[in-house]
């Protein structure tokens, strides 16, 4: 349980980190807030022969609403995302997400943008960002990139992100008057991975929905939008059999994969129970 | 032999400086170098909580986090905390309520336990339990530390009144 020897560099500045990343290359790994990482590394399942730690680089952990986009900086821990009243406000989904991520000490010093780099499958915040529409932002010598959350996330522990690249920060539109954030997940006990989760971006229009993006995890290869259930919802109210013809629809369209302890008939069914109870919820909350 | 490089930081209250290698995490620098055996090391892979510290303020798994990232932190272990009466009393309610039988979990479930009362200072049975979840006790069962949390918290109240 103790990690293989490595290069320890403390990068002061984006840009810094940057420059390690393109001077080591596939020998680097940045360290955010390591609490993916660490353990993979005391495990060794992971041997970088060189950390660059960005935890200290302040121009990585603002939180900025502008014109109608919150943008967060990838640097920024889960609980500075959990107690901002910017995020609470503009987006409220990420304020129900975070809770449920581990426990107090792990969210005191996980990054957003670590877990998004990670991209584990049974992460919370991959999902958030397919229903928010995020945008990723990456940067390397050659400038930044913007990538639709939907681009970014490709399969298990799989992104767009190159080798040379930083995940620097998230862009998400803020929730208009007429959307409704619902986050929720199926687990066995408080901070254990998810069975199911799901989180939801509905807007709605006269009591009908408008549009849904309904995005899944902990269920499949990673994060994934249920757009066939999310389109079925479309120019309907949230009646109980609309709720159970959606509910069999979004069980119906994801490709489940089964975890360690759980087969994928009983994510199928419990994704299904997911979406009833989330859509009730709304609806409840609506009316 | 594994390089090592000098650090500076404050540990418990005071000033202090150690040598450490990159892959030391803050767990075995506390542990084997400078003798602070309370913090225990359970699973190292930030399951069981009882490794728990406060680095700047914030409860974190000291597992977690590698030594050398500690230049210039403020480190406070379970067994710091001089001279606060928060702490004096979660210790004296955990020793009456008999909350530990081994001891392993205490450290860290003390560290839990007043980040969770100076944050919500009148926390009830369920909102304990929820804030602890992240601390793995194999012997008590939670409900004698539940209860030594639960007379804290309002203890505490009147030890704020009287600052």
């Amino acid at each position: 349980m103790k990690p293989h020897l490595f290069q320890y560099i403390r990068a002061e500045s984006t840009q810094a980190a940057i420059a390690l990343l393109e001077e080591f290359g596939e020998d680097a790994q940045i360290l955010a807030g390591g609490q993916s990482l660490v353990p993979t590394m005391a495990l060794r399942m992971a041997n970088p022969e060189t950390l660059i730690d960005i935890s200290a680089i302040a121009e990585l952990q603002t939180i900025e609403l502008s014109d109608g986009v919150l943008t967060i900086g990838a640097g920024c821990r889960y609980v500075d995302v959990l107690n901002s009243d910017l995020v609470a406000k503009s987006a409220p989904l990420l304020c129900q997400a975070i809770p449920y991520i581990a426990h107090d000490a792990i969210r005191n010093r996980g990054t957003i943008g670590g877990s998004l780099a990670l991209a584990d499958p049974a992460s919370e915040l991959p999902a958030c960002m397919l229903a928010l529409d995020a945008v990723i932002i990456v940067e390397s010598k050659d400038g930044q990139r913007k990538i639709p959350a939907g681009d970014f996330f490709q399969g298990t522990y799989f992104t767009d992100l190159a080798e040379n690249e930083l995940l620097v920060a998230i862009e998400m539109p803020e929730i208009a008057s007429n959307q409704i954030h619902k986050f929720y997940e199926i687990s066995r006990r408080s901070g254990d991975y998810a069975i199911s989760g799901g989180a939801f971006v509905l807007t709605h229009e006269d009591g009908c929905i408008a549009d849904a993006r309904l995005a899944y995890f902990a269920v499949s290869d990673c994060a994934v939008l249920a757009t066939k259930a999310g389109e079925a919802l479309v120019g309907n109210s949230l009646s109980s059999e609309i709720i159970e013809t959606v509910s069999d629809i979004a069980a119906g369209e994801i490709e489940f994969f089964a975890d360690l302890y759980n087969g994928e008939a009983m994510k199928k069914q419990l994704t299904k129970v997911l979406t009833r109870r989330m859509l009730t919820k709304i609806h409840d909350g609506m009316n | 032999m594994d390089p090592s490089y000098a650090l500076s930081f404050k540990l418990n209250g005071r000033q202090v400086k150690q040598e450490v290698s990159p892959r030391t995490s803050l767990a075995d620098m506390l542990r084997n170098q400078m003798g602070l055996t309370a913090t225990h090391i359970g699973c190292e892979q930030g399951a069981c909580g009882a490794c728990n510290v406060v680095v700047d303020g914030k409860t974190v798994r000291s597992c977690l986090i590698f030594a050398i990232q500690m230049e210039g932190a403020e480190i406070e272990t379970s067994q710091g905390f001089e001279g606060d009466p928060l702490m004096a009393t979660l210790r004296e309610n955990f020793a009456n309520r008999n909350a530990l039988q081994c001891g392993f979990c205490t450290g860290g479930m003390l560290l839990a336990a007043r980040d969770l009362i100076k944050t919500t200072p009148k926390p009830n049975r369920e909102e304990i339990r929820e804030h602890i979840s992240g601390n793995f006790c194999r012997c008590t069962g939670y409900e004698a530390i539940v209860d030594a949390i639960w007379k804290t918290a309002h203890e505490a109240l009147d030890l704020e009144g009287e600052k």
